[in-house]
This record gives structure tokens, sequence and C-alpha cells, in this order.
């Protein structure tokens, strides 16, 4: 047995380069359960974080009792992230949405949903009526729903309404990963695949935290470290996290300086000619642009701007530039800071100056954060459109307006589709009049957050909130819509490295609570979409059909999926995307001829400038005469838009804990997950602590321009100057009438990249006081992660318990 | 020679459109991306124009009184609201695009005298002018449909 809360790694499998990574099958059954206790196994995939790990739900009497990985899946081979072993427990919980609710007055009161549909279609057709009624709606979705759920979505915001005004808040997590991606190859879609770990030589991890956050993944990268031959491994993160720790290289950077540090590395591959020559000459754009501005970065002026050591750039460069198959993978240390697509397309220009693209263990992941975040930017119910067409090519739009039957003006293409950010400055202005959330918590999870809970109380304001659970967000709905969630509806979902996952239904949702997909398409019926011929404009009933019809939209564009069935998804592994007739079996590794989706006719986006994002043109594209060329983008460094002063001395960076997910609506609800992280902790470097007079566990005042917070300190290892704060909770679980504030989204920033509009979440300003004496009780930070105290520390260490007991085996 | 003249005209219309620009992203606070960006491009036009002014300097010496009407004045204080915001926009681009041609002039007479370090010059910050007219008329785009259709 294993205390996988104690160890949410588990057990090593060590193995070498070259081989298939070792079976090792995880499995939590509750209430002391065995697999003679459970009726049937139904298949499906993690949905509490990104890694796309397969797993088999387990059912006794209607009931889920407990999850087991699945062993024959290309991803994980049988492991199971702790989120998942323990979070599904939340489907349970007794505090779930079982009927709609409508507002009366100041409050929300059980409905039916044929009243509950009839107040939102009856305000829909209301704000319709007139010129630019379209720009009234604005729809806020998420990284959690399914590929059939998001499609529906789009094709209703599209080609239904004919609005701009539809985003995830996978613009909070991914956004960048796409733009960087669009930026430096010409359309989204991850080069590389997660067996590239298997093959390569080196690892670089640049700001990604991938122990805490994609725990199997981790433990791939970590069972190849304690195998024969293993990776180097190099971590960019101003805290100490595991990776960190691992890493024989570690840059703790300043936050907001990471195209300078990128730069710096850079020039040094250039400088001693690590780089592939040839390579460059053929497939590539922008070489000497990049010298150019790379030059002006020596080692000595990095180490200023980042405040690292000149000799610990130059070790980073080395560990690059000596590999033979480099594997890197980027998440939120670089998408929420400053300069955010600039420096995410450095580690593409990288990959491309040294030729590792397009071979294995020479592999790009630009990370998601949340599991089907690929989704929403494949089907366009984020800001891109489906199938990743490009909204600047009419050609792209009249095969949408074929596709679906419709007139090419009705489809929204004027401008980029309205990032989030956007839709909620319109809602402020008042010219959004109806915001439609579904399975996020902007409450919590969006910057300035008293500015957030001002938007969403005006009354002029529809809000209509879909979810499992009455969260911070939906207390402020007009009308709350129950949903089915993951074990309870059908649908697939696509993982970072285009590894397409069925998850099948395994229980009945609770009460009157429907599917996501089931919500939509009701709201299609009565709001009567119809298309060119006056046929419905939607004709889908069951998720099948939805991916049927998805199969179509895809065809021939770069996430073609028109080889992928319900049916060859059952019972086997994964299917990475592009699927076709020609490739059966999916794809494995992207640009293997070195030949990129840059062509105009084809690309997903004509370019931006990465300093302001202004658009570039059509022609202005054509005349790159890309032929097939991938693209260097390279920029010169830029402070932030915020940086410390005297009031607010130190620099802010949010993140993750193992043990919760997103605003934690279902981890928070799982008491193993719940009780190893209970409640919200700042980390302080122990030299700023000592200046401030804090030692652990005292209660600290953390303020910024926009906010103040009070959390439990924790002396650690992050980098002197700046302090860390988990971003995941929120106010759900305190008494309403005695609530001490401690969402980190507080004190961030309304601020965001240029180019992918992902806001800024990791460089505000703050001040830190001490507001009361600990007494020695430590805070409730975990031991495990980031947040881990010194070896010294006099703080029990993070156990689950008899519990959290899980087996692991190698069968 | 009448270069000084139009080194000066350009000097200060650079001049004037970081100080719009900067008044502009105090009014429009709001729009963090609006302010945030306007700040940048006024820093850009302030050493636009710093570049300027050694030359200004030198070809004054050579060159005859000011031509009558060379000023004109394109910019007179920012607006508010959704509309507001368009107008202003449209204002900070009429004036670089104003920057931007004569940066074209000023360049060609950098070939008639013969001075690389003006040309060079010129060719940078005439490439920077265009981005910044491109990123007024993308975020002008963009706000258009909402300012002038949806809006109240």
């Amino acid at each position: 047995m294993v205390d996988r809360i104690a160890d949410p790694w588990g057990e090593r499998t060590p193995y070498g380069p070259g081989q298939q990574w070792p079976v090792r099958v995880d499995r939590y059954l509750a209430d002391g359960r065995t697999d003679a206790d459970v009726d049937r196994w139904v298949q499906s995939a993690s949905v509490l974080h990104s890694n796309g790990d397969a797993l088999d739900i387990g059912v006794a009497d209607g009931r889920i009792v407990g999850v087991r990985g699945r062993a024959v899946d290309r991803i994980n081979r049988g492991r199971v992230d702790p989120k998942d072993l323990y979070g599904w427990q939340a489907n349970h919980s007794p505090d779930r949405l079982t009927r709609p609710l409508v507002r009366d007055g100041d409050r929300l009161v059980e409905s039916d949903w044929d009243t509950a549909m009839g107040r939102i279609v009856a305000r829909s057709r209301e704000l319709l009526d007139g010129p630019g009624g379209w720009g009234h709606f604005g729809f806020y979705t998420t990284g959690q729903l399914f590929l059939e759920e998001y499609y529906t979505l789009g094709v209703i915001g599209k080609a239904g309404l004919g609005t701009p005004h539809m985003d995830g808040n996978t613009r909070l997590c991914t956004a960048t990963a796409a733009a960087a991606l669009k930026a430096s190859f010409g359309t989204d879609g991850q080069p590389g695949s997660y067996t590239d770990v298997d093959h390569c030589d080196a690892i670089a991890l640049w700001g990604h935290n991938v122990a805490e956050t994609q725990t199997v993944l981790w433990m791939r990268m970590l069972d190849r470290r304690r195998g024969p031959n293993p990776p180097a491994m190099l971590a960019v993160d101003p805290r100490a996290t595991p990776v960190a720790r691992e890493a024989d290289v570690h840059l703790a950077v300043r936050n907001g300086t990471n195209v300078a540090l990128l730069n710096g590395l850079l020039r040094e591959i250039v400088r001693r000619g690590w780089y592939d020559h040839d390579y460059v000459d053929a497939h590539t754009v922008g070489f000497d642009e990049l010298c150019r501005i790379v030059d002006g970065y020596p080692p000595q002026r990095v180490a200023e701007i980042c405040d690292v050591p000149a000799a610990d750039v130059e070790r980073a460069a080395e560990l690059l530039g000596g590999s033979q198959r480099l594997l890197s993978t980027v998440l939120q240390g670089f998408y929420q800071s400053n300069q955010a697509t600039a420096a995410a397309c450095a580690v593409n220009n990288l990959h491309l100056v040294r030729g590792m693209i397009g071979r294995p263990g020479a592999g790009i992941y630009q990370m998601n954060g949340q599991p089907t975040a690929q989704n929403t930017r494949e089907t366009g119910a984020d800001g891109d459109l489906p199938g990743l067409r490009n909204w600047d090519n009419e050609r792209h739009i009249e095969e949408l307006a074929r596709l679906w039957n419709v007139d090419v003006d009705t489809i929204p293409h004027w401008a980029p589709p309205t990032h989030a950010m956007q839709i909620f400055r319109y809602a402020e202005q008042g010219s959004i009049k109806l915001l439609w959330i579904s399975a996020t918590n902007p409450a919590v999870s969006l910057p300035e957050l008293h500015r957030i809970r001002q938007i969403l109380t005006r009354p002029e304001l529809f809000v209509v909130v879909q979810d499992l659970f009455l969260t911070e967000t939906a207390e402020f709905a007009d009308v709350v819509l129950p949903a089915a969630t993951w074990g309870e509806k059908t649908g697939t979902f696509t993982s970072v490295d285009r590894t397409v996952h069925i998850s099948d239904k395994a229980v009945d949702p609770p009460g009157e609570a429907r599917p996501d997909l089931d919500i939509f398409l009701d709201y299609a019926r009565r709001m009567d979409f119809r298309d060119r011929d006056g046929q419905p404009l939607i004709d889908w009933s069951g998720p099948e059909e939805v991916f049927e019809a998805w199969k179509e939209c895809s065809r021939g564009r770069p996430c073609d999926y028109s080889g992928i069935t319900y049916d060859r998804l059952r019972g086997g592994s994964g299917i990475q995307w592009p699927c076709t007739e020609e490739h059966p079996d999916g794809t494995e590794r992207l640009y293997t001829d070195g030949h990129f989706p840059t062509d105009p006719d084809y690309c997903e986006t004509y370019g931006q400038d990465l300093a302001t994002g202004a658009e570039f043109t059509e022609a202005e594209y054509r005349a790159k005469e890309p032929n097939g060329r991938a693209f260097l983008h390279t920029v010169d460094y830029q402070p932030s838009a915020e940086v410390p002063d005297e009031e607010h001395p130190l620099l802010l960076t949010t993140g993750r804990t193992v043990y919760q997910f997103h605003t934690r609506t279902k981890t928070g609800r799982a008491p193993q997950l719940n009780q190893a992280a209970p409640d919200v902790w700042v980390e302080l470097n122990p030299a700023d602590a000592a200046r401030f007079g804090i030692v652990e566990g005292d209660l600290v005042g953390v303020s910024s321009a926009r906010g103040a917070i009070q959390a439990r300190a924790r002396l650690c290892g992050i980098r002197p100057g700046v302090v860390f704060l988990p971003f995941h909770y929120g106010y759900f679980d305190q008494d309403p009438t005695d609530r001490s504030p401690r969402a980190a989204n507080e004190l961030t920033i309304t601020a965001w990249d240029p180019v992918s509009k992902q806001p800024l979440f990791k460089v505000a300003a703050v001040a830190v006081t001490k507001l009361a004496d600990g007494r020695g009780v430590p805070s409730p930070a975990p031991t495990v992660g980031g947040s881990a105290p010194p070896a010294d520390a006099d703080v029990p260490p993070t156990v689950g318990g008899p519990a959290a007991e899980a087996t692991s085996g190698r069968e | 020679m009448h270069l000084a003249h139009y080194l000066g005209l350009l000097h200060r219309a650079q001049v004037n459109l970081a100080d719009a620009f900067r008044q502009v992203a105090d009014a429009h606070a709001e729009e963090p991306d609006i302010e945030h960006l306007c700040q940048q491009q006024a820093k850009r036009c302030d050493a636009y124009a710093e570049q300027l002014h050694p030359f200004v300097v030198r070809y004054s010496e050579d060159a005859p009184d000011e031509p009558d009407r060379l000023h004109s004045e394109l910019f007179t204080g920012t607006r508010t609201g959704g509309i507001g915001l368009l107008r202003d926009l449209q204002d900070l681009y009429l004036m670089a695009a104003e920057c931007d041609i004569t940066w074209t002039v000023v360049g060609q007479a950098a070939y008639g005298v013969r001075d690389e370090e003006l040309l060079s010059v010129v060719r940078r910050c005439e490439g920077e002018t265009a981005i910044q007219l491109k990123w007024l008329r993308t975020r002008m785009k963009a706000a258009a449909p909402q300012a002038l259709v949806v809006a109240d």
C-alpha cells in the first residue's frame, strides 16, 4: 500500500533511453473495497489536470467507488495522479446542485428546467432584437468540459447568435501555448509526444513545476533520471520546487525576466557554434534578426537582469547546447508572466536553431494547465475558430459557413474573437448584458477580484452559471443550471500531446442535473436557431453525433479527427491527431520532415508584432514567403508593467499545489486532498521573513494596490524578494458571515500579454506585514512540493494516513 | 537647404505624439492594454525624438527662416467612454501617420545629403512607427463594432 498523499509520485520504475516506460497500475477503492466489489470498470481519463492520464472508473451498485490506471495507455502506462485517485469523491458530495435555481430578489430559489431555461431564452430573445444584438452576449467557458460540448457551444455562439464574445478560462492557463505555437509554426498543435521523455538526453523545464501540475509526466521523467544514462535537467523557476531540487542546473530568475534569459542562452548557443546551420538554413525564417537581437545579451547582462549568477547562465547554455535530444516543457512561469508569448516563442527558437524538433527525444511541450484546454482551442469555444482556422482568412470562414449552411457574414470574423478580459470589460461597461459562465469560477480565478465581483453584481448584467456546486461565482447568478460531470456523461478530450481519449458515462447524475451538452442543445432548440434553408442549425442529439459532425469540421485541418471513432477509442489506448485514412493510427510527432504549416492559405494566423499585438495583413504575411519554414521571433527584453517599489517591495507569484485543482470546486470536497492542503499560505524566503520579523506559522497580511489578504507564513526555499500564494483558495467553504480575505487574486493585476491576452498573474508588487504570532503552530502549507520547509524545521510531514492508502503494481 | 525645417517638424511631431500617447493612457486607464501600450509607445516616441535631436541641431546651422504654417495641431485632448476611446485612438493614428510620412520625407532628404547616419536612424524609426500605426488599427478594428453598434 502507498500513501499517495505523503508520496504523490509513488514508487520508481527506472528505465533507460529508448526503452518502453514500465507499467505501474495505481488504484484506489474507497471504504476498504477490493476489485471483487466492483461491478464494472468504465473507461475514462483524468479531468483534474492536463496530462491526459487514462483510467477506469470502478462502479458498484450504481455508484462510483474508485479508479484504476489503464496499463495499456501510451500516456500513463497505468499511473494515476493523487488528484484523480481521490478527487472523484466530490461527485458524491451532498451539496451537489440537483435542481435549477433562479434569482428572486437577493436570493436564489429552487426552480425547474422550464422556468430556468425560459428566463434565459426570454432575455436572449429580447437582447437579440435590433442591430448589434449579438454584441450583448458573452460566453465564458472552461478547460474541463468535453470536445462535443465545446463544439456545440462554438456553433451556437458563432453561427446561432453570431457573437465573437466567447472565451474559456483556458485564457488563464493555455492561451500563450497556442499563441506561441501559431506564431512559430503557423498553426496550433504540439510538435512532440510524451514518449520524447523516453528518448531525450536533456530536459529543460521553463517555468513548469511539472511535479505538482502533472505528476504522472514527472514520474516518467523521474524514472528516466533513476535509470541508466539519465537525461540532464534544467529548471527555471523562482521557487525551490521539486523540479528545481532535482535539476542539475536551477535558475531562480527574478519574475518577469524570461525573455532576457532566453536571449542570453540563445546568444551562447549561436556564439559557441551549437546551432544546426543546415536546419536553420532550410527550415527557418529570421535567423539574422535573432542573432542581431540576442547579441545584446552577454551572460553578465543576463545575470544582472535576471538576478542569477552569470556562471549558471553559461552552465545552462552548455547543458542545452551539448544535448543531442532536447525536450522542453513550458508552463505558467512563462505563460502568466511578462512578455509571455515572446518568451514561449524563444523556447521554440531554441529548438529550431538546434534542429531539435520532429524526432524522438527532440520535443517541445507548450503545456496546458487544464485537461480539455486543447479542445477549446480546436473547436472554437475560446478565442480561436473551429478547426484551427484563421479568422482573417476569408476562405476559412467560407468553409465554416458551408459546413454550417449559414451566411458568411453571420460568423463574426471582422477581428479576432474577444478575449476573456475584454468580455468582462464589455460587461463592466454595460454593452454585454448576458454572460453565460460554464464550469468555471471567475469570482476566484480572475485577477483583481474586487473588480470581478463588482461586474458580476451589476444589476443590468444577466448572469447564467452552469456548474456542479454553488460556487463563489454562482452566488452572483440570475440563473444557476445544475450540470452533470465527469463519470456522469460521455464525451472525448485531448491531451497536450494530441492524444484523444474517450470518457464514458459510468453513473447517472444526481437529481435533475444534466450533461452540459444537453443544456446547450436545449438552449439551441428553444432559441430555434436555423440554417440558411430554414432547417435547425443544430440537429445533433447525443455526443457521438456531435463527434461525427466535428470530424467533418476538422477534416483537412491540422487537428484532423476524421480517422477516429468512438469505437476505436474504446478498449485500447488514446489516439493522437491528426488521424486520417492515410494515418489511421494517428501521428506521434509533427514536423518530422522539417516542413511547417506556414502556407498562407493554410496557416492559422498572419502573425502579430510580439511587443504590441499589432496584426499583420495577409499581404504582409505572403511577402515573407515562408515556404513551409518556421518563424524565429525574437524581441528585446522589456521590464514588467508592474515592478516593486518602496510601498510594495516584493514580487508576488501565484501557482498550484499538488493536492488542489483550479478553485477547489472538486478537490476541496475530496477529504484526503482537502486535508493535505486545507487553507491558503504564503511562502517567504527566510531572509525576507527575518527582515519583517516573521517566523513559520505567523499570520501575515499581503497587500497590493488592489487588495489585501491574510495567510499563514511558510518559510522555505523561494528566492529572496519573491512571495508565493496558491491561487486555489476562495470562500465557498467559509461561513458567509465570517469570511477572511484569502484569495490570491484579490491582489493580482489586471494586465495581459499583448499577443496571447493571457493575464499576468506572476508579476504583482506586494507588501507583507506580520498580523499575529503563530505561537509555534506551522502554516497549513503541505510539506510536499514547492512549499516544503527546510529539513531542520519543526513541521509535521503531510500524510494521508490509512484513508489515503492506494495500491500500485506491475500487473 | 530646408531639411532642418522638416527635421524640426518631425521632432515636434514625435514629441507631440509622445504627449498624446501619455494623455490617452491616463484618460483610459480602465482599459489596461491601452494604458500599458500607450505608455510603452510614448517612451518609444521619446527615444525617436532624442535620436533626431542631434540632426536638428546639425542642419539648423544652414537653415533659412522657417516657412509659414509648417506645424499643425491634430490633438486637442482626450474623451471618455467606448466611442471616446475610438476617437482618441483615431487621433493617435492620424498623428502617427503624420510621423510616418514625415520619416519618409526626411529619409528621402537623407539620401539627398548622403547622410548615412541619418538614414540609419530613419530606417529604424520608420519601421517602428509603422508598427504603431498597425497596433492602433488592430485595436480600433476590434473596438469599433461594439462601440458603434452594440453599446447604448
